[in-house]
């Protein structure tokens, strides 16, 4: 880990030439991904970190990151935020074990549950920071709050789920064609589970999206200067509340994603996973001001993210808090840097 | 002879709350000509954009295109309508391509995905039918100034916009460059779009314009062809004759002889960007005026006297003594004092009062640790509220709440109650009633005649001749002349600022 | 008749105008709707010599929260965001004050190390935290709310790496006063640290011109730079202060439960102090403050808490409630909302000269 930290900061002189493009901070994230998940093969190859199922369970386990990441990446090229994401997973899996387990709905409706209560968010939160201009920082933090408080009363036990069609969905192993031969030569097949089907779907999705559509232009234009594109005749507040919206969808079925991973809804779920969706975006190239930011580069900012995770468990006696400390540290070098080019580029 | 005309605005007023930005104006424009818009700072030029625009909605008056009575609500109205602005301020995103620029909002389409290859050929095509150079991959934040005033123009152009209304836009560009665009507007011209043409260079209005149109203090003063209007009678139509009795303010003042070390004195001091190195003395008791046209670098050269822009090379010294300035504080302790450019950004402090508008400064001067007394505070303001005569429903009143004139008034009194050595002032007099400005003239005198040095800035030559016994010229971030004693006329002054030969007329 | 009229909505806006009325209006109602649903509101008893009551526990627990509503004012004035770090600011503080006082072990019954030592590091570390979230805000140019989410999210894992991942008991006397009782007192120590903290800054301020200085840069930083002002320093001041503020509120909560709880100790009071400093009539953008607003807003809120524990609400559903005051609050701030009301009421202006006429 420090070595790959090192790394990075060694890769800073570079900035200085490649300063202009925008791309630099999403190449470095690249190179930082690989220089990381490198250094943890070799450093942990007794502990099968160079296995190919290690490599797959960085989307396996981070499904659902993947989905809402992207979320937070659209609102973040229109220059805004979402903090509420970690309390809507919560919700929509108190929420998806309740119906399921005590109100005995089935998984199709707990689907249909999980995004309804999405798109809530997405258009109340849109309204209030697109029509009422409410800095969305405030609006999300009330709406983080409000999840949270509702998740706890819609139960404050934990649910555990046992819902059979749910389950089926959640167990159900896709076998790759690849995989590890084990100590009596037999063959393992590595293996994912359709929530990563379901999030590289989305993320194809997003991407040609805010490429190819007008939409998605729209986003960047608003994100580039928000002024020049109302100038210039978009409809800045519509795009922006559709932003919203769309951001509170894949919340939604983030959490339900989420919520086939943990099978299970309590109340202190997915606590802090607000951060871990803004720092693989900001990772991955998304400045905070807006503008810039591409979902591609939001994978790679959740893999790395999964990367610090399974370094730290693979370790052994590292405490769980150091991921989110060293990913807080990783959050805060990209913003300096973001912070750091953007007054260069003012000068120039 | 009218039956080309494709705008006409009739008896158009704007008020902003407590001020007349525009009284009753009217405005036509043809089909295939360049229209002028001309005016001095506060004449009402961009009230008047605006509320054709649809940025303001307008308190009174009709618009009408092509014959028909149209109403705008907003800048997209406005589009649709078949008008279209290029600001000074380029309003484009520059986080996206050239092409992009171009078709934002419009893009070509294959099943319902963006063309992204359609979309530069296209581009390719607009900028060179326009004979712009620059390959429409191009991130837009990396063009030039003018080549993104270009394809705001283009981009214009390619809506087909009947009505062009370019803000100011050359204000950043270069001779070559300014070309260029007069290239580019003829053309357009000749396709039949009218273009309405805001600026405050002159030449350039007797280059490409055939009509002009004077407004002054939300007046109009009259729409003339350009052929028939000379020179010197726009410069007069602009200024107007309201300042004929202002016209020997100065005589009672009389030329002084200056003694000792100047107040200030600057060797090679520049500011990266902004302004090149520079030399200028001001002596005590001296009214120094800085002139040139907007940009060319009048306030850059104060701001890095004052430390607003850390100099970042040559030498000042004050009273004859080498300082380093490093942050307006340390200026204000030199006994300087800066009023700025743009009174609303840089100068009021909105939300607080009056009174705490005045003492700021000279609390900031003080210390965090020395906090004026209440009494100290209500006397100084007082003070300056009477002497200035400033009008206030009291001295607690929000600042916000003044008048344009009142409130310069206020941040002037901010700092003479730190009693400075050297005084900047910067456009002190825009967008404020003909009184006040007389006003602030005659004081301006007079704080130098008890022996402040004082700086002024204006856009008003007329305003600087009536003020300045020595005036120093500026063009492109360039201190290029100093004038005194018998060269101090419109002509000399004017000649100076533009430089070169093109100027004879 | 329209004379008198006239007077009365004169004295009316007078009173309506107040920066105060608001918030003492907000107080006054939860109070009267305490006291229908509880008459024994206001009573108070005296047990042991210490004050019993209901006014009493409001007060005693809303004295964190007084705390960190002084400082998230004065951030809010001068850089128009707020500090979401403070409540896991107050467990760091906690923490390390019971690590030193322990000495290293998990449960201690006397000091390993002098209490003012422990005090003033735990302080100092909560002045780095805020000097941290200072210097991305003022130097960096960094919007408040992302600066302090990197600290809202590590500092309560830092706090679990300096407990070491247990809950650190310090089980002395003097400790737990601290968050109790000294002496012979009959009120809390917290609500005394309250007041102190309220005096002191209200004091600061009015004999130092640092209110108007942060007033001055919350409003105009560009004018206020050229007035002389040090504007990034200014802010960067203010983060300060709040850090070592939440520090305060750390260790008086830590000394309530004479432990350090990282997981818990100042758990979502970072909510709260937003809504008191909204409550208390401040705008969120910055600008112009009023502390004695944000501390006024500091008891309602807690007042509200109390109330909805009294309605059966858990701890864990309050959120939802403050959530929806909060929103509230915004959108009546907004100039977009308060111009759609000037324009309505306008048109009813409007409407109704028409119908006379």
């Amino acid at each position: 880990m420090k070595a790959s930290n090192e790394k990075a900061v060694a890769a800073n002189p570079m900035a200085k030439k490649k300063l202009t493009g925008t791309g630099f901070l999403l190449i470095v994230t690249i190179a930082l991904f690989f220089v990381m998940y490198i250094a943890g093969m070799i450093v942990f190859a007794d502990k099968g970190f160079a296995n190919a199922q290690m490599f797959l369970n960085l989307f396996v386990s981070n499904a659902g990151l993947i989905v809402i990441a992207c979320g937070l990446t659209i609102v973040m090229i229109t220059g805004g935020i979402d903090i509420s994401v970690g309390s809507v997973v919560a919700l929509v899996c108190m929420t998806v074990a309740d119906l399921m387990e005590n109100k005995g709905a089935n998984a199709y409706v707990a689907l249909l549950m999980a995004l309804v209560i999405g798109l809530l968010f997405g258009v109340v939160q849109g309204f209030l920071v697109s029509y009422l201009e409410i800095q969305p920082f405030i609006v999300t933090l009330a709406g983080m709050f409000f999840g949270r408080g509702m998740t706890a009363i819609v139960s404050t036990d934990m649910i555990a789920i046992t819902n059979e069609t749910f389950m089926k969905w959640a167990k159900f192993k896709i076998n790759m064609p690849f995989g590890t031969v084990n100590r009596r030569g037999d063959f393992i097949a590595a293996y994912i589970y359709p929530t990563v089907v379901i999030a590289i779907i989305v993320l194809i999705i997003i991407a040609v999206l805010l490429k190819y559509s007008k939409f998605g232009r729209k986003l960047y234009a608003i994100g580039g200067n928000q002024q020049s594109a109302m100038m210039m005749g978009l409809n800045v507040k519509r795009t922006k509340f559709q932003a919203y919206i769309l951001d509170g969808f894949l919340a939604g079925l983030g959490g339900f994603l989420f919520c086939l991973n943990s099978c299970a809804g309590f109340v202190e779920q997915a606590k802090g996973f607000e951060m871990d969706a803004i720092s693989a975006s900001v990772i991955g190239g998304t400045l905070l001001s807006g503008g810039v930011g591409t979902p591609i580069g939001t994978l790679f900012g959740v893999l790395i993210k999964g990367t610090i995770t399974s370094l730290i468990t693979t370790q052994g006696t590292l405490s769980s808090w150091w991921v989110r400390i060293t990913l807080s540290a990783l959050l805060c070098f990209f913003i300096v840097l973001q912070s750091v080019i953007g007054t260069l580029k003012k000068k120039k | 002879m009218e039956h080309n005309v494709i705008l006409k605005m009739r008896g158009i007023s704007k008020t902003f709350p407590g001020v007349r930005a525009l009284q009753n104006v009217d405005f036509t424009l043809r089909s295939g000509e360049i229209h002028a818009l001309m005016g001095e700072n506060g004449a009402g030029k961009s009230t008047l954009i605006k509320v054709l625009t649809g940025v303001h909605e307008l308190s009174a008056g009709t618009v009408e295109m092509d014959g028909k009575k149209i109403v705008n609500h907003s800048p997209q109205d406005a589009q649709n309508n078949g008008i279209s602005t290029v600001y000074q301020e380029v309003n484009l995103c520059p986080n996206l391509t050239v092409a992009e620029n171009l078709f934002i909002g419009r893009e070509p389409r294959k099943m319902g995905l963006i063309d992204w290859r359609t979309m530069n050929k296209k581009s390719a095509e607009l900028l060179k039918s326009l004979d712009i150079a620059v390959p429409p991959t191009q991130m837009l934040e990396d063009c030039s100034i003018a080549i993104q005033q270009m394809i705001a123009i283009a981009r214009a152009v390619d809506m087909e916009c009947k009505v062009l209304i370019l803000d100011e836009p050359t204000s950043s560009l270069d001779d070559d460059e300014v070309e260029k665009l007069f290239v580019l507007m003829r053309r357009l011209r000749e396709k039949g779009v009218g273009i309405i043409f805001v600026t405050h260079f002159l030449e350039q209005v007797y280059a490409v314009c055939d009509r002009i149109t004077v407004l002054r203090n939300g007046e109009l003063v009259g729409e003339y062809e350009t052929k028939d209007l000379p020179r010197v009678m726009l410069v007069a139509k602009m200024m107007g004759k309201d300042f004929d009795d202002l016209a020997d303010i100065k005589s009672g003042h009389l030329e002084k002889k200056f003694e000792g070390a100047p107040v200030i004195e600057a060797e090679g001091l520049g500011h990266k960007g902004t302004i090149r190195p520079f030399n200028i003395a001001i002596n005590k008791g001296e009214v120094i005026g800085l002139t040139g046209l907007l940009g060319s670098g009048r306030s850059e050269l104060v701001r890095a006297i004052y430390g607003a822009d850390k100099a970042d090379s040559g030498k000042l010294k004050v009273n004859g003594k080498e300082v380093k300035i490093n942050k307006p504080l340390d200026a204000m302790k030199l006994g300087m004092a800066y009023l700025p450019e743009d009174r609303k950004r840089d100068g009021i402090i909105a939300d607080l009062s009056v009174r705490e508008n005045i003492i700021i400064a000279l609390q900031a001067k003080r210390g965090m640790f020395k906090l004026m007394s209440r009494k100290e505070m209500e006397e100084a303001a007082d003070k300056y509220i009477k002497m200035l005569q400033i009008k206030t429903a009291s001295r607690e009143t929000p600042i916000k709440s003044l008048s344009g004139g009142n409130q310069q008034k206020v941040i002037l009194g901010r700092w003479l109650l730190t009693e400075p050595e050297y005084l900047i002032l910067d456009e002190p007099t825009r967008g404020i009633d003909i009184g006040t400005k007389t006003e602030i003239q005659k004081l301006v005198l007079d704080l130098a005649d008890q022996g402040m040095a004082v700086t002024f800035i204006s856009s008003e030559v007329e305003e600087m001749l009536r003020t300045c016994s020595r005036m120093a010229v500026l063009r492109d971030g360039k201190k290029v002349g100093e004038l005194s004693g018998d060269e101090l006329n419109q002509n000399t002054i004017m000649k100076t600022i533009a430089g070169g030969e093109e100027n004879n007329e | 008749m329209s004379k008198t009229s006239e007077k009365d909505t004169s004295f009316i806006k007078k009173l309506t105008g107040n920066r105060l009325f608001l918030p003492i209006v907000c107080l006054v109602v939860v109070l009267l709707i305490n006291l229908i649903k509880t008459p024994t509101f206001f009573a108070i008893s005296i047990n042991n010599g210490v004050l019993y009551g209901y006014i009493i526990d409001v007060i005693n627990r809303a004295s964190e929260l007084v705390i960190l509503a002084v400082g998230m004012t004065l951030v809010t004035a001068a850089s128009g965001g707020q500090d979401i770090s403070v409540g896991a600011v107050m467990a760091v503080a906690g923490a390390v004050c019971c690590q030193i006082l322990s000495g290293g072990e998990v449960s201690v019954n006397e000091f390993a190390n002098p209490l003012v030592l422990a005090i003033v590091v735990a302080l100092i570390v909560a002045g780095i935290c805020g000097a941290f979230n200072g210097l991305l805000v003022s130097y960096f140019n960094i919007q408040p709310m992302v600066a302090t989410l990197i600290l809202y999210t590590a500092g309560r894992g830092i706090a679990q790496l300096v407990t070491g991942g247990q809950i650190t008991y310090v089980r002395v006397g003097t400790y737990q006063a601290i968050g109790g009782y000294i002496g012979g007192s009959p009120v809390s120590t917290p609500i005394f640290l309250a007041i102190i903290t309220v005096v002191v800054v209200y004091l600061v301020l009015k004999h130092t011109a640092l209110g108007l200085y942060i007033e001055c840069v919350g409003i105009n930083g560009s004018a206020s730079r050229l007035v002389g002002l040090n504007s990034k320093m200014i802010k960067f001041l203010t983060y300060v202060i709040c850090g070592v503020l939440a520090g305060i509120a750390g260790i008086a909560a830590s000394g309530r439960i004479y432990s350090a709880d990282a997981n818990n100790i100042g758990l979502n009071l970072e909510m709260d102090a937003i809504l008191a400093v909204a409550l208390g009539g401040n705008a969120l953008g910055g600008g112009k403050f009023s502390l004695m607003g944000s501390v006024i807003g500091a008891y309602t809120i807690q007042a509200l808490t109390t109330t909805l524990y009294a309605m059966n609400v858990s701890a864990d559903q309050l959120p939802v409630y403050k959530a929806i005051v909060v929103i509230v609050i915004v959108v009546l701030q907004s100039p977009v909302f308060q111009k759609f009301l000037a324009e309505r009421k306008a048109k009813k202006a409007v409407a109704v000269e028409g119908g006379q006429k």
